[in-house]
């Protein structure tokens, strides 16, 4: 399986977390993270909430994982996360190519899954006409 | 700013945050201060750059120098050699991408662009089934330094500060509730969270639950230290399955990481949380019924004071918040209640999350800061109305809530000038309506739910909405008469005067609002049986104005009926024996050649066949 969801640190096990414990997790995880953005050169976030689901969000995350399996891209995370807050424009994805802002797309369906796997993810090229924004939000 | 030579500005968006742009900012204040430089140079703090990749990002204004990645030991150097002596830091400086891209940015986009993410901050950034994806982003550090560095009062005046007010809907401020329970009296205390959303159009706090758990758990921790409680339990409509799934997974993992249960962080602090699914009665989101529900009751409100924070689950002690409440306190207790109090307005602090909906273009989970005009929300952020229909109303606050017109557009989303509309703010459903609605039955639809979802115990609520409700079915049914108005006007101030809770205290305000702003709606429906809008079936009658009919046919096509008639490029008719009034012609045509008329505007008239018609 050239795929991975992001998956759970060894870390769970550990019977009582110390302040201190904490903060290693962060920095651990951060650091790992990091990490995987080197081994990982893009990361595709399938956005799961309600919202997301009921237009289709899972059959979107089966064809993105299909058509990276086909392509054996072995350097592509794939990872869930809630409603992007436009659940009108659901089915919704972010792909994040390491150094470069997220992009989201909305509105997908299967044929448009496949392209942005094509294109974007696999060719470094933002998919235009489907992206709906760049960047993210202002948060302070 | 023209007083300043330089201007920095500082990324504070979500990702420079969390790359620790607001260490940076302080070094670079410490730093121009140590310089006498701060009267020369500004810093602050921008939305999102988009970069987030390369943050902190820092853009010098007027050179328009972007450097990348900072951290706050480089500050130092870049204020010597940029700001002093002029001499841009190129190792700090932002390597432009291979390639240029058309897609807009966030700040192009007004969905994007008037939005502040607080209690939505990790809103699609991370896995909400990862407890590591929330602490990467500081998750749970808030309540580490609230177990191990603060005392309750400590807390308390932490959140009192912030003005951080209750997000359910009534605006009570947090840190007073907070304080009112730390001083009760009791050998046990409880700590709850309200996730009963029950307004129709609200799904915000069931987005949070299901985006970002965590921070609901973290937020509970946080006030069970404030107040000594050493239970929690989340009160979870059982209608949100996905919300209640993922808040499990995230108790689950938070107790064996010891972030729950006994001795947490080793602060000698306990405290465990469990879900309660409610049965999805509307009554059980107000705090006395749900306390009830809780107990394994009937859920039903009883009389206050004695008021919960004295007196509450099991007759103990308890505080409740609201879901959107607890996602706001690790921030404040992080930054500081200065730091909360930099949004919003003096008496309405922060940010505010709304659930968009209804006939606007983009429709969705907004966070907005707190004083922001309704146009902005709607036109802006909601993208106008859709099918580029007209503006006629929007709903805030749900059932409890009211409608506010055109004309009050501009007043600022706060908890004080949206009471002087007559809606609340509420939990935060906002659902705007176009001039396709009738508000005599907007106002039944919300009556009509809370005349359902009344528990009966209190008769002013369990008859009077029932009154209430019989009078607009009257009223949109054609049965309307002089003086209606004036009893449903009566009516509503005895019910909100003697109602137990509030359910039956606020249940009139739509009815009251839109008597207030679209009385003349409701007399056209009593004086002369005429639905404007064409919603109130009775009360209508569909026919084309030959002027403006072009004859295109598109509503003979659409007409279920065959009731439409007419030669190609020639003026139709509609049939009215066949008419059942179902307004898909009105909808369809292109050319407002559809009007609706007053019930009788054909009676008696035998070229519209009414003849056969009641009345």
């Amino acid at each position: 399986m050239p795929l991975q969801t992001n998956e759970t640190k060894g870390g769970r096990t550990m019977a009582k977390l110390t302040v201190e414990d904490l903060k290693k997790i962060k920095e651990g995880y951060k650091a790992e993270r990091a990490l995987r953005e080197g081994a990982f050169r893009v990361k595709v976030t399938v956005h799961m909430g309600t919202c997301g689901l009921a237009a289709g969000a899972r059959e979107i995350m089966n064809v993105i994982i299909d058509e990276l399996d086909k392509r054996g891209a072995a350097d592509v995370a794939v990872s869930t996360s809630g409603c992007a807050g436009l659940c009108s424009r659901e089915p919704m994805i972010t792909v994040q190519v390491l150094d470069e802002p997220p992009v989201k797309y909305c509105d997908l369906n299967e044929e448009k899954a496949r392209r942005i796997v094509a294109e974007h993810v696999m060719g470094g090229k933002v998919v235009e006409e489907l992206a709906l924004v760049r960047g993210c939000e202002t948060s302070y | 700013m023209e007083r300043y030579r330089a201007n920095l500005m500082l990324c504070g968006g979500t990702g420079c945050i969390a790359t620790g742009s607001l260490k940076v900012r302080d070094a670079l204040i410490e730093e121009l201060k140590q310089r006498r430089l701060e009267d020369e140079i500004s810093v602050t703090l921008t939305g999102c750059n988009g970069f987030c990749a390369q943050g902190p990002i820092l853009i010098v204004h007027p050179d328009e120098i972007f450097y990348q990645k900072l951290k706050p030991e480089d500050v130092p150097y870049l204020v010597e050699e940029h700001l002093l002596k002029g001499r841009p830091v190129e190792k700090f400086m932002y390597r432009e991408p291979l390639e240029k891209t058309t897609v807009p940015s966030m700040n192009e986009i007004p969905f994007f662009k008037y939005q502040v993410l607080r209690a939505l901050r990790n809103k699609g950034l991370i896995d909400p089934e990862k407890i590591e994806d929330y602490i990467a982003r500081d998750g749970y550090m808030a309540a580490a330094k609230a177990l191990t560095e603060m005392t309750p009062a400590e807390i308390i005046k932490e959140l009192k500060d912030s003005g951080l007010r209750g997000r359910g809907g009534a605006g009570f401020p947090t840190g007073l509730k907070w304080e009112l329970c730390s001083m009760a009296r009791g050998d046990q205390k409880y700590i709850l969270c309200n996730g009963d959303e029950g307004d129709p159009g609200a799904f915000m706090d069931r987005s949070i639950m299901e985006a970002d758990p965590h921070v609901v758990l973290e937020g509970m921790i946080i006030g069970a230290k404030a107040i000594g409680a050493t239970k929690g339990y989340i009160y979870v409509r059982a209608e949100y399955p996905l919300a209640v799934k993922r808040l499990q997974l995230a108790i689950d993992q938070a107790r064996e990481m010891g972030l729950l249960g006994d001795d947490i962080l080793n602060s000698g602090f306990s405290l465990d949380i469990e879900i309660y699914e409610g049965a999805g009665a509307f009554v059980c989101g107000e705090e006395t019924a749900l306390m009830r529900s809780l107990e394994g009751k009937r859920g039903m409100p009883i009389p206050r004071p004695p008021f919960p924070v004295n007196q509450g689950l099991w007759g103990k002690p308890t505080v409740l918040n609201n879901v959107e409440t607890y996602a706001n306190i690790p921030q404040i207790i992080l930054n500081g209640g200065d730091w909360f109090r930099s949004l919003g307005t003096e008496k309405s602090t922060g940010t505010k999350v709304f659930a968009l909906t209804g006939a606007v273009n983009n429709i969705g989970l907004i966070e907005v800061p707190m004083g922001i005009p309704l146009r902005r929300i709607i036109f802006d952020i909601g993208g106008g109305i859709k099918k580029g229909r007209r503006f006629k109303a929007v709903q805030l606050g749900g059932p409890s809530g009211g409608c506010i017109p055109e004309d009050l557009l501009d007043t600022p989303v706060t908890y004080e000038d949206i009471v002087k509309t007559g809606a609340i703010v509420g939990s935060g459903g906002m659902v705007v309506m176009d001039d396709y609605n009738c508000m005599v039955n907007v106002a039944k639809f919300f009556l009509e739910f809370t005349a359902d979802e009344s528990c009966g115990k209190c008769p002013p609520c369990r008859i009077g909405t029932r009154v209430m409700l019989d009078k607009l079915i009257d009223i949109t049914e054609g049965r309307g008469r002089a003086g209606d108005i004036e009893l449903l006007e009566d009516l509503a101030g005895d019910i909100i005067r003697t109602s137990l809770c509030g359910l039956g205290q606020t249940a009139p305000n739509p009815v009251l609002t839109t008597i207030r702003y679209f009385r003349d709606e409701y007399e056209s429906h009593i004086d002369q049986h005429w639905c404007k809008a064409g919603v109130c079936r009775e009360l209508s009658t569909f026919y084309i104005d030959a002027e403006a009919c072009t004859g295109c046919g598109a509503c003979a096509r659409a007409c279920p009926q065959d009731a439409i008639t007419g030669e190609r490029k020639k003026p139709h008719v509609i049939d009215q024996t066949l008419c059942i009034k179902c307004r898909t012609c009105y909808e369809k045509c292109k050319f407002n050649a559809v009007k609706v008329g007053p019930r009788d505007m054909f009676k008696g008239d035998e070229a519209h066949s009414t003849a056969g018609r009641e009345e």
